[in-house]
């Protein structure tokens, strides 16, 4: 069985799709988590966010992708999801100096004196707790693809078909 | 929910996972699993579940895509007889 060798040259049209894909697919990954009212949510905006940067990394390669998503961005963005979420939690207790159970959304009163306390709590779940999941799920993906797909220099020597 | 779209839908279902178990080419196979997932998107649509619907569209059929492939790029990509 000989894995079958070719020469892949780089096509105009992948490029410019890829490239042209790449910012839209994050605004609709964006536009899932905050957007809508019921559907939707932060583990399926995550998802879209991560594959808008799966497609860059699949077209342009795992080198090209490092430099648009680093190692250290990587790991910032799954910690600072974490942080959003979890501080989201917290923010409930310290602002009822602890009356409030954490993530108890209708006791955030400095956003609920405006829009009451269920429009507080709907704000506080899309725009902390949606937006933290999504940037952890997104991180978690994107760090996956590349533990699968990266290939050291000794091995781009030994061949396969990557 | 429609019956003929549901009945349809099934048996598309049907078609592209029997052919997903049978075929050679493991990239092929990958290709029909995700066409597989898209197909039950929409019998989630169907059944009402708009929001599993939705998860299954981006993880089954986007992000859990991408990492077959992935691994495809580690091992040969035919089956052996």
């Amino acid at each position: 069985m000989t894995p079958e060798r070719r020469v892949y040259k780089r096509d105009v049209i992948i490029d410019v799709t890829a490239k042209l894909m790449f910012p839209l697919t994050l605004l609709f990954g964006l536009y899932v988590m905050i957007g809508t009212g019921g559907t939707g949510g932060g583990f399926q905006g995550g998802t879209i966010l991560a594959t808008a940067f799966i497609l860059y990394i699949t077209v342009f390669g795992t080198k090209t992708g490092r430099e648009k998503m680093p190692e250290s961005t990587n790991t910032f963005f799954s910690s600072f999801g974490l942080f959003l979420y979890n501080g989201a939690g917290w923010l409930a207790v310290l602002f009822t100096f602890g009356a409030a159970q954490w993530l108890n959304m209708s006791a955030f009163w400095p956003v609920a004196d405006y829009v009451g306390t269920a429009g507080a709590r709907s704000f506080l779940v899309s725009y902390m707790v949606s937006v933290g999941i999504g940037l952890t799920v997104m991180a978690s993906f994107v760090s996956q693809y590349f533990d699968l797909a990266w290939k050291e220099e000794d091995e781009m020597e030994e061949g396969g078909e990557g | 929910m429609i019956l003929p779209i549901d009945l349809l839908l099934l048996l598309f279902l049907l078609i592209v996972g029997t052919a997903a178990l049978l075929v050679r080419d493991l990239l092929a196979a990958i290709v029909l699993a995700g066409a597989y997932s898209f197909i039950m998107a929409n019998v989630w649509l169907q059944l009402g579940a708009t929001d599993v619907a939705f998860t299954e569209a981006a993880v089954g059929a986007g992000a859990s895509t991408a990492l077959f492939m992935a691994c495809l790029s580690r091992v040969p990509r035919w089956e052996k007889e």
